[in-house]
């Protein structure tokens, strides 16, 4: 019971917020807000008592010092998500599907715990639909909008087609092996052509997860019709989550051919860097513009995975917590500016400063640990990613990721330009944010400052990843 | 144990941030209340820890050891190669937090009064906070590196101190020009580090300074030039120091920089930031001594120069701040000089103690001079000694401070300035005779140019003032009678007894051979002074003029600025920076320009690939996956 109780707390609070959702009044539904929150906040909390670990169903489910920290990072980034979605789920169009919202998100973040915990694939396959499913409901939550309509779709679609030559490299997997238990497989797992055939589909189910070139295409419509709290939440959790579950089975069901997977992640490391600021850079539109920095922040976390090693297991751990905060927070002031005067286009951003400085300071900061410039967090989560890499000997690939980081600096800063140096004549107005966005956007800007000075959080993460490699 | 020291360093950090961002919610007068109750805390913690550290637990057997009082892993390069953040505690650095945080407190108090009504009276105690952290941060540092990050965290907040008034525009070009010059002393110091930690393999005090230890038995390094790799290193680390602490050739931005508040000419220019050149080579002494002797040698030239180059230049200005700046850098420059000549072990090091103990009893008289003489700008509204005068009667307080600071630095018994300065005296003495005729030729330059300023000031001509100066408030009066008590009674610690080179305490006594010629030529000094200046009187004139061309060169500074200009305005902007500059804007942002414009142009075309369409969405993720797979099924099974 207890090695599991991060999905059985997240399944008892979606119980507890469905019999509530029944008796509250048709005009009270917003009252479900606080509970949620203070809910998801207690399970986030809980989840930091230690507990026993281990595994459970013959194998089919499994836990460990790592996986669990793996989880408490997704609950923080959710309740973040939570925090900042109150603004947006207030709004008329919203006010009647307020329970709906923290319902499907919950039950993705159980899909996605149970995918890192999976020790077979069919559990896993199990968690990933659970976690892709209600997103696509959640993608077309503004449903009268048709741009949010047609996201839900191809989102949906896409996902399908994902999901079924994902299951074409299983059943392929499970024919070359006879079995389906990750440490079987892995015992025996070669590199037949069958076997690699197999590999590639498996690995492009994943790479559409986690959204890297070729695969990505989906990524910007639905990012951008999508409501910007999904959209965050779509770029920050639901990505990390697919690289941990990735870079664990990478690391154990496929370590025999690592040697091969290495060159696969090689070449789409430096396509999808390359490709992703290539078109971040043209994009005016915020979300859109988020969209590809996510993606190629993706790219990014494929340089620690290519290391290989405990160090490669810590850096993309410590990569994607600091994603978290500093990706939240940049969407965070996004979502009430979007919120608050439904301006979505890095234009309409000129003179942001004059107006609201606090939140144009937030966005800076931000943007600055995107683009990992020091002393902030991001800086040394890129640079521990580049060292992975550059452990393995791989310097033109670092060299690669140094070039695009220098791109990715240049439209990062041109939204701070936009903010801090350009006049406008009709700049956003003042306007007051509510307590809810601020907790959320105090939160990453501690995250963001804290984690890049506290080495503990580091060296944590290095110890935990001991046993992974 | 120690761990409580952490906060010495701490508290002024988080007064910076408290007053710095949430100052401006309430009155003005809360940030300097906050900010010196905070540094009283400090300076409370400090004492405590110096009772703690020389009277309870730091002796072992018989020598004083060091102290990692707290230390955290910072930055985890590799296994070997970490960056420590921590405390560390010795004899030098234990001294060091007691003189900061006591001069800091005095100026935090102080300036209370001084900065009254003045714009921007918030970010001046903000700045002072973040000042004193990095300067505590420098003295406990564990490290080099730790030592190079406050290092330059000291240099920042001396920048911004010094340009506090930076709608002036001299304030501005002298906070400017104390950067640049302290930076470009910096990255000799980088270069030092990188130079040391490569050869030696570590950044660590304890390991570097051990005599024992591999870094100086076995770490001397490959020889370039005829030096060793330990002797260029060193070399390069103390340009560093020449940088801070304003040595010659470096000293050019230290006048310059009285721009700033008088508070913050006491504080940063006077009492702490410029011996931090001192403590450096101080906390690094066994290298010099052991590893790099010829480095030493240049410690000692450097400094007796700069300290005799310095007094005779300040015989001749008459802006009374610039005066007690270029008596500033003289007597760092003695302390410098008594590091050169000093020995390793008990009575050998006895420049060591010497230069430690100048240090600490200069700290006091200096800064009370500093303050001093803020009361008396702030009494008269003008820098020059020429419109002043006879003050004595307006400003009682102030004049009896600033006289017994005079008679402090001047070295007259029994004040503090005399214990110290005779085992400076006495440790050249014990090197060479040449030295010590040197060292009394600066005590009597010393004593004539400090008396020269108190008789012009409180004696001289009666001027008549605009409207009649008055006494300074309480709250500026008390720290100067509290710093003038140091003055009184700092030198009768028996240092010897609790800083030494090595740890071990050894018994100094006074040498009347030097002792009795240094206060005469003490006291020869200051009737000179008394003689020209307490009446009026036309000898200077005609000294001055009868000395003519070098008169001229020293009252212009030796012209030192000058030749700055002259090589860097003409020779490096002509011959180095236009060429460097042409290819820049050619060479350099031409091919930049080229690559930017490309990235854009492949960005633009692209977009094609974006349609919006699903069944292309589709395509093109199925010949992916298929390409990708069959390009590794061929690489890898045939």
């Amino acid at each position: 019971m207890l090695i599991m109780r991060h999905e059985l707390l997240l399944i008892a609070i979606t119980v507890i917020l469905l019999l509530i959702e029944i008796f509250l009044p048709h005009d009270k539904k917003h009252k479900i807000i606080l509970p949620a929150i203070l809910l998801m906040a207690l399970v986030t909390a809980a989840g930091f008592i230690p507990g026993p670990t281990g595994v459970l169903f013959g194998g089919m489910y499994g836990t460990s010092a790592l996986i669990l920290l793996m989880k408490n990072i997704l609950n923080i980034g959710v309740l973040i998500v939570f925090i900042q979605s109150v603004s947006w789920l207030k709004l008329d169009d919203q006010k009647e599907k307020i329970s709906e919202f923290f319902i499907l998100l919950l039950s993705t973040l159980i899909g996605m715990d149970y995918m890192i915990s999976s020790g077979d694939f069919l559990m896993f396959y199990l968690g990933l639909e659970l976690a892709t499913i209600p997103i696509a409901t959640l993608a077309a939550f503004e449903r009268y909008k048709e741009k949010s309509a047609e996201a839900g779709v191809k989102l949906i679609f896409m996902s399908a087609l994902s999901s079924g030559i994902l299951l074409y490299g299983l059943s392929m997997i499970y024919g070359t092996t006879g079995t389906v238990y990750f440490p079987e497989v892995a015992a025996t797992f070669q590199s037949t052509p069958l076997q690699i055939l197999a590999f590639i589909f498996f690995f492009a189910g994943m790479a559409f997860k986690i959204s890297l070139v070729p695969f990505h295409l989906w990524a910007a419509d639905v990012y951008e019709g999508a409501p910007i709290n999904v959209t965050s939440y779509l770029s920050v959790i639901s990505k990390g989550a697919a690289v941990f579950i990735f870079t664990i089975i990478l690391y154990t069901v496929f370590a025999k051919i690592a040697l091969m997977w290495r060159d696969v992640i090689y070449v789409i490391a430096i396509l999808t860097m390359t490709m992703g600021n290539l078109f971040a850079m043209r994009q005016r539109n915020i979300k859109r513009f988020l969209a590809f920095s996510s993606i190629a922040q993706a790219g990014f976390i494929l340089l620690g995975i290519i290391g290989q090693s405990q160090l490669g297991m810590t850096t993309v751990i410590y990569f994607v917590l600091i994603y978290i905060f500093s990706n939240l927070g940049a969407f965070g002031v996004a979502t009430i500016i979007s919120n608050k005067t439904g301006k979505e286009s890095i234009d309409d951003y000129d003179g942001f400063y004059r107006t609201n400085p606090m939140l144009s300071l937030t966005m800076m900061l931000a943007l600055f640990s995107l683009a990992g410039i020091p002393p902030i967090a991001g800086f040394f989560g890129k640079f521990f990613l580049f060292a992975a890499a550059a452990k393995q000997g791989l310097y033109i690939l670092v060299l690669i990721a140094v070039l695009n980081t220098i791109v990715s600096l240049y439209y990062y800063l041109l939204i701070i330009k936009a903010m801090f140096l350009n006049r406008s004549d009709q700049p956003i107005g003042y306007f007051k944010s509510d307590g809810y966005t601020r907790l959320g956007l105090a939160i990453c800007i501690a995250g963001i400052l804290i984690i890049g000075f506290a080495s503990p959080v580091y060296e944590f993460i290095l110890k935990l990843s001991y046993g992974i490699y | 144990m120690f761990t409580y020291t952490v906060w010495i360093v701490l508290i002024p950090f988080f007064l910076f941030i408290l007053i710095g961002f949430f100052g401006h919610k309430f009155k003005p007068l809360v940030s300097g209340v906050v900010g010196t109750s905070g540094l009283f805390a400090s300076m409370a913690l400090s004492y405590y820890t110096a009772y703690q550290y020389f009277f309870v637990v730091g002796k072992t057997g018989d020598v004083f050891g060091k102290i990692i009082g707290y230390n955290t892993v910072w930055l985890k390069l590799t296994e070997k190669l970490h960056i420590d953040l921590g405390v560390l505690l010795d004899p030098i650095s234990v001294m060091m937090l007691i003189v900061i945080t006591t001069v800091s407190f005095m100026v935090h108090l102080y300036s209370i009064g001084y900065m009254q009504g003045e714009k921007g009276y918030m970010r001046f105690f903000s700045m002072l906070s973040l000042f004193s952290f990095s300067m505590l941060g420098l003295v406990v540092a564990t490290n080099i590196f730790q030592m190079y990050i406050f290092w330059e965290l000291v240099g920042v907040s001396s920048y911004l101190l010094i340009g506090f008034y930076y709608t002036r525009d001299t304030a501005v070009a002298a906070s400017k020009k104390a950067f640049i010059v302290t930076r470009f002393a910096d990255l000799g110091f980088l270069i030092g580090i990188l130079l040391l930690s490569f050869n030696t393999g570590t950044f660590d005090f304890l390991t570097l300074t051990d005599p024992n230890g591999v870094a100086i038995t076995q770490g001397s390094g490959i020889m370039f030039l005829g030096l060793s790799t330990m002797t260029w290193s060193m070399i390069f680390i103390f340009m560093g120091g020449a940088g801070k602490s304003a040595m010659f050739p470096l000293h050019i931005w230290l006048p310059d920089a009285m721009e700033g508040p008088t508070p913050v000419s006491a504080l940063i220019h006077a009492a702490t930031m410029v011996v931090a050149g001192v403590y450096l080579v101080a906390r690094m002494f066994p290298i010099f001594h052991f590893s790099a002797p010829v480095a030493l040698d240049v410690v000692m030239c450097v400094g007796a120069f700069s300290s005799i180059f310095a007094a005779v230049i300040a015989c001749t200005q008459y802006d009374i701040k610039r005066v007690l700046a270029y008596s500033t850098m003289s007597q760092i420059g003695l302390m410098m000089f008594a590091l050169g000549v000093s020995g390793y072990g008990a009575e050998e090091g006895l420049g060591f103690m010497a230069s430690m103990f100048h240090l600490f009893t200069h700290a006091f008289f200096k800064a009370l001079l500093f303050l001093a003489a803020g009361a008396i700008i702030h009494a008269v509204h003008s820098n020059y000694m020429n419109d002043m005068g006879g003050l004595r009667k307006h400003l009682p307080i102030t004049h009896i401070t600033f006289l017994i600071a005079c008679l402090s630095i001047a070295g007259i018994p029994p004040l503090a300035g005399f214990f110290s300065k005779d085992e400076i005296l006495a440790a050249g003495h014990e090197k060479s005779m040449m030295l010590f005729i040197l060292g009394l030729i600066i005590s009597a330059l010393t004593a004539f140019y400090m008396f020269r300023l108190y008789f012009s000031i409180f004696w001289g001509k009666q001027q008549q003032y605009h409207h009649t100066p008055h006494e300074a408030p309480k709250v500026m009066t008390i720290p100067l009678i509290l710093l003038a008590l140091g003055a009184v009674f700092a030198g009768f610690i028996p240092f010897s007894s609790f800083v030494t080179s090595d740890g071990k305490p050894f018994a100094s006594h006074i040498d009347f051979a030097v002792a009795i010629p240094a206060v005469l030529v003490g006291v020869l000094g200051a009737l000179t002074a008394m003689m020209f200046y307490m009446k009026e009187t036309n000898i200077p004139e005609t000294i001055s003029r009868s000395l003519g061309g070098f008169y001229r060169a020293a009252f212009r500074k030796f012209y030192i600025d000058e030749i700055y200009l002259f090589i860097t305005k003409k020779i490096l902007f002509n011959y180095v920076s236009r060429p460097v500059a042409w290819f820049d804007r050619h060479i350099v942002d031409g091919s930049m320009n080229g690559i930017s414009y490309v990235t854009n142009e492949v960005s633009t075309r692209i977009k094609g690939m974006q349609s919006g369409q699903l069944q292309q969405y589709a395509w093109i993720f199925v010949s992916g996956a298929i390409g990708l797979a069959l390009a590794f099924i061929y690489l890898w099974t045939l």
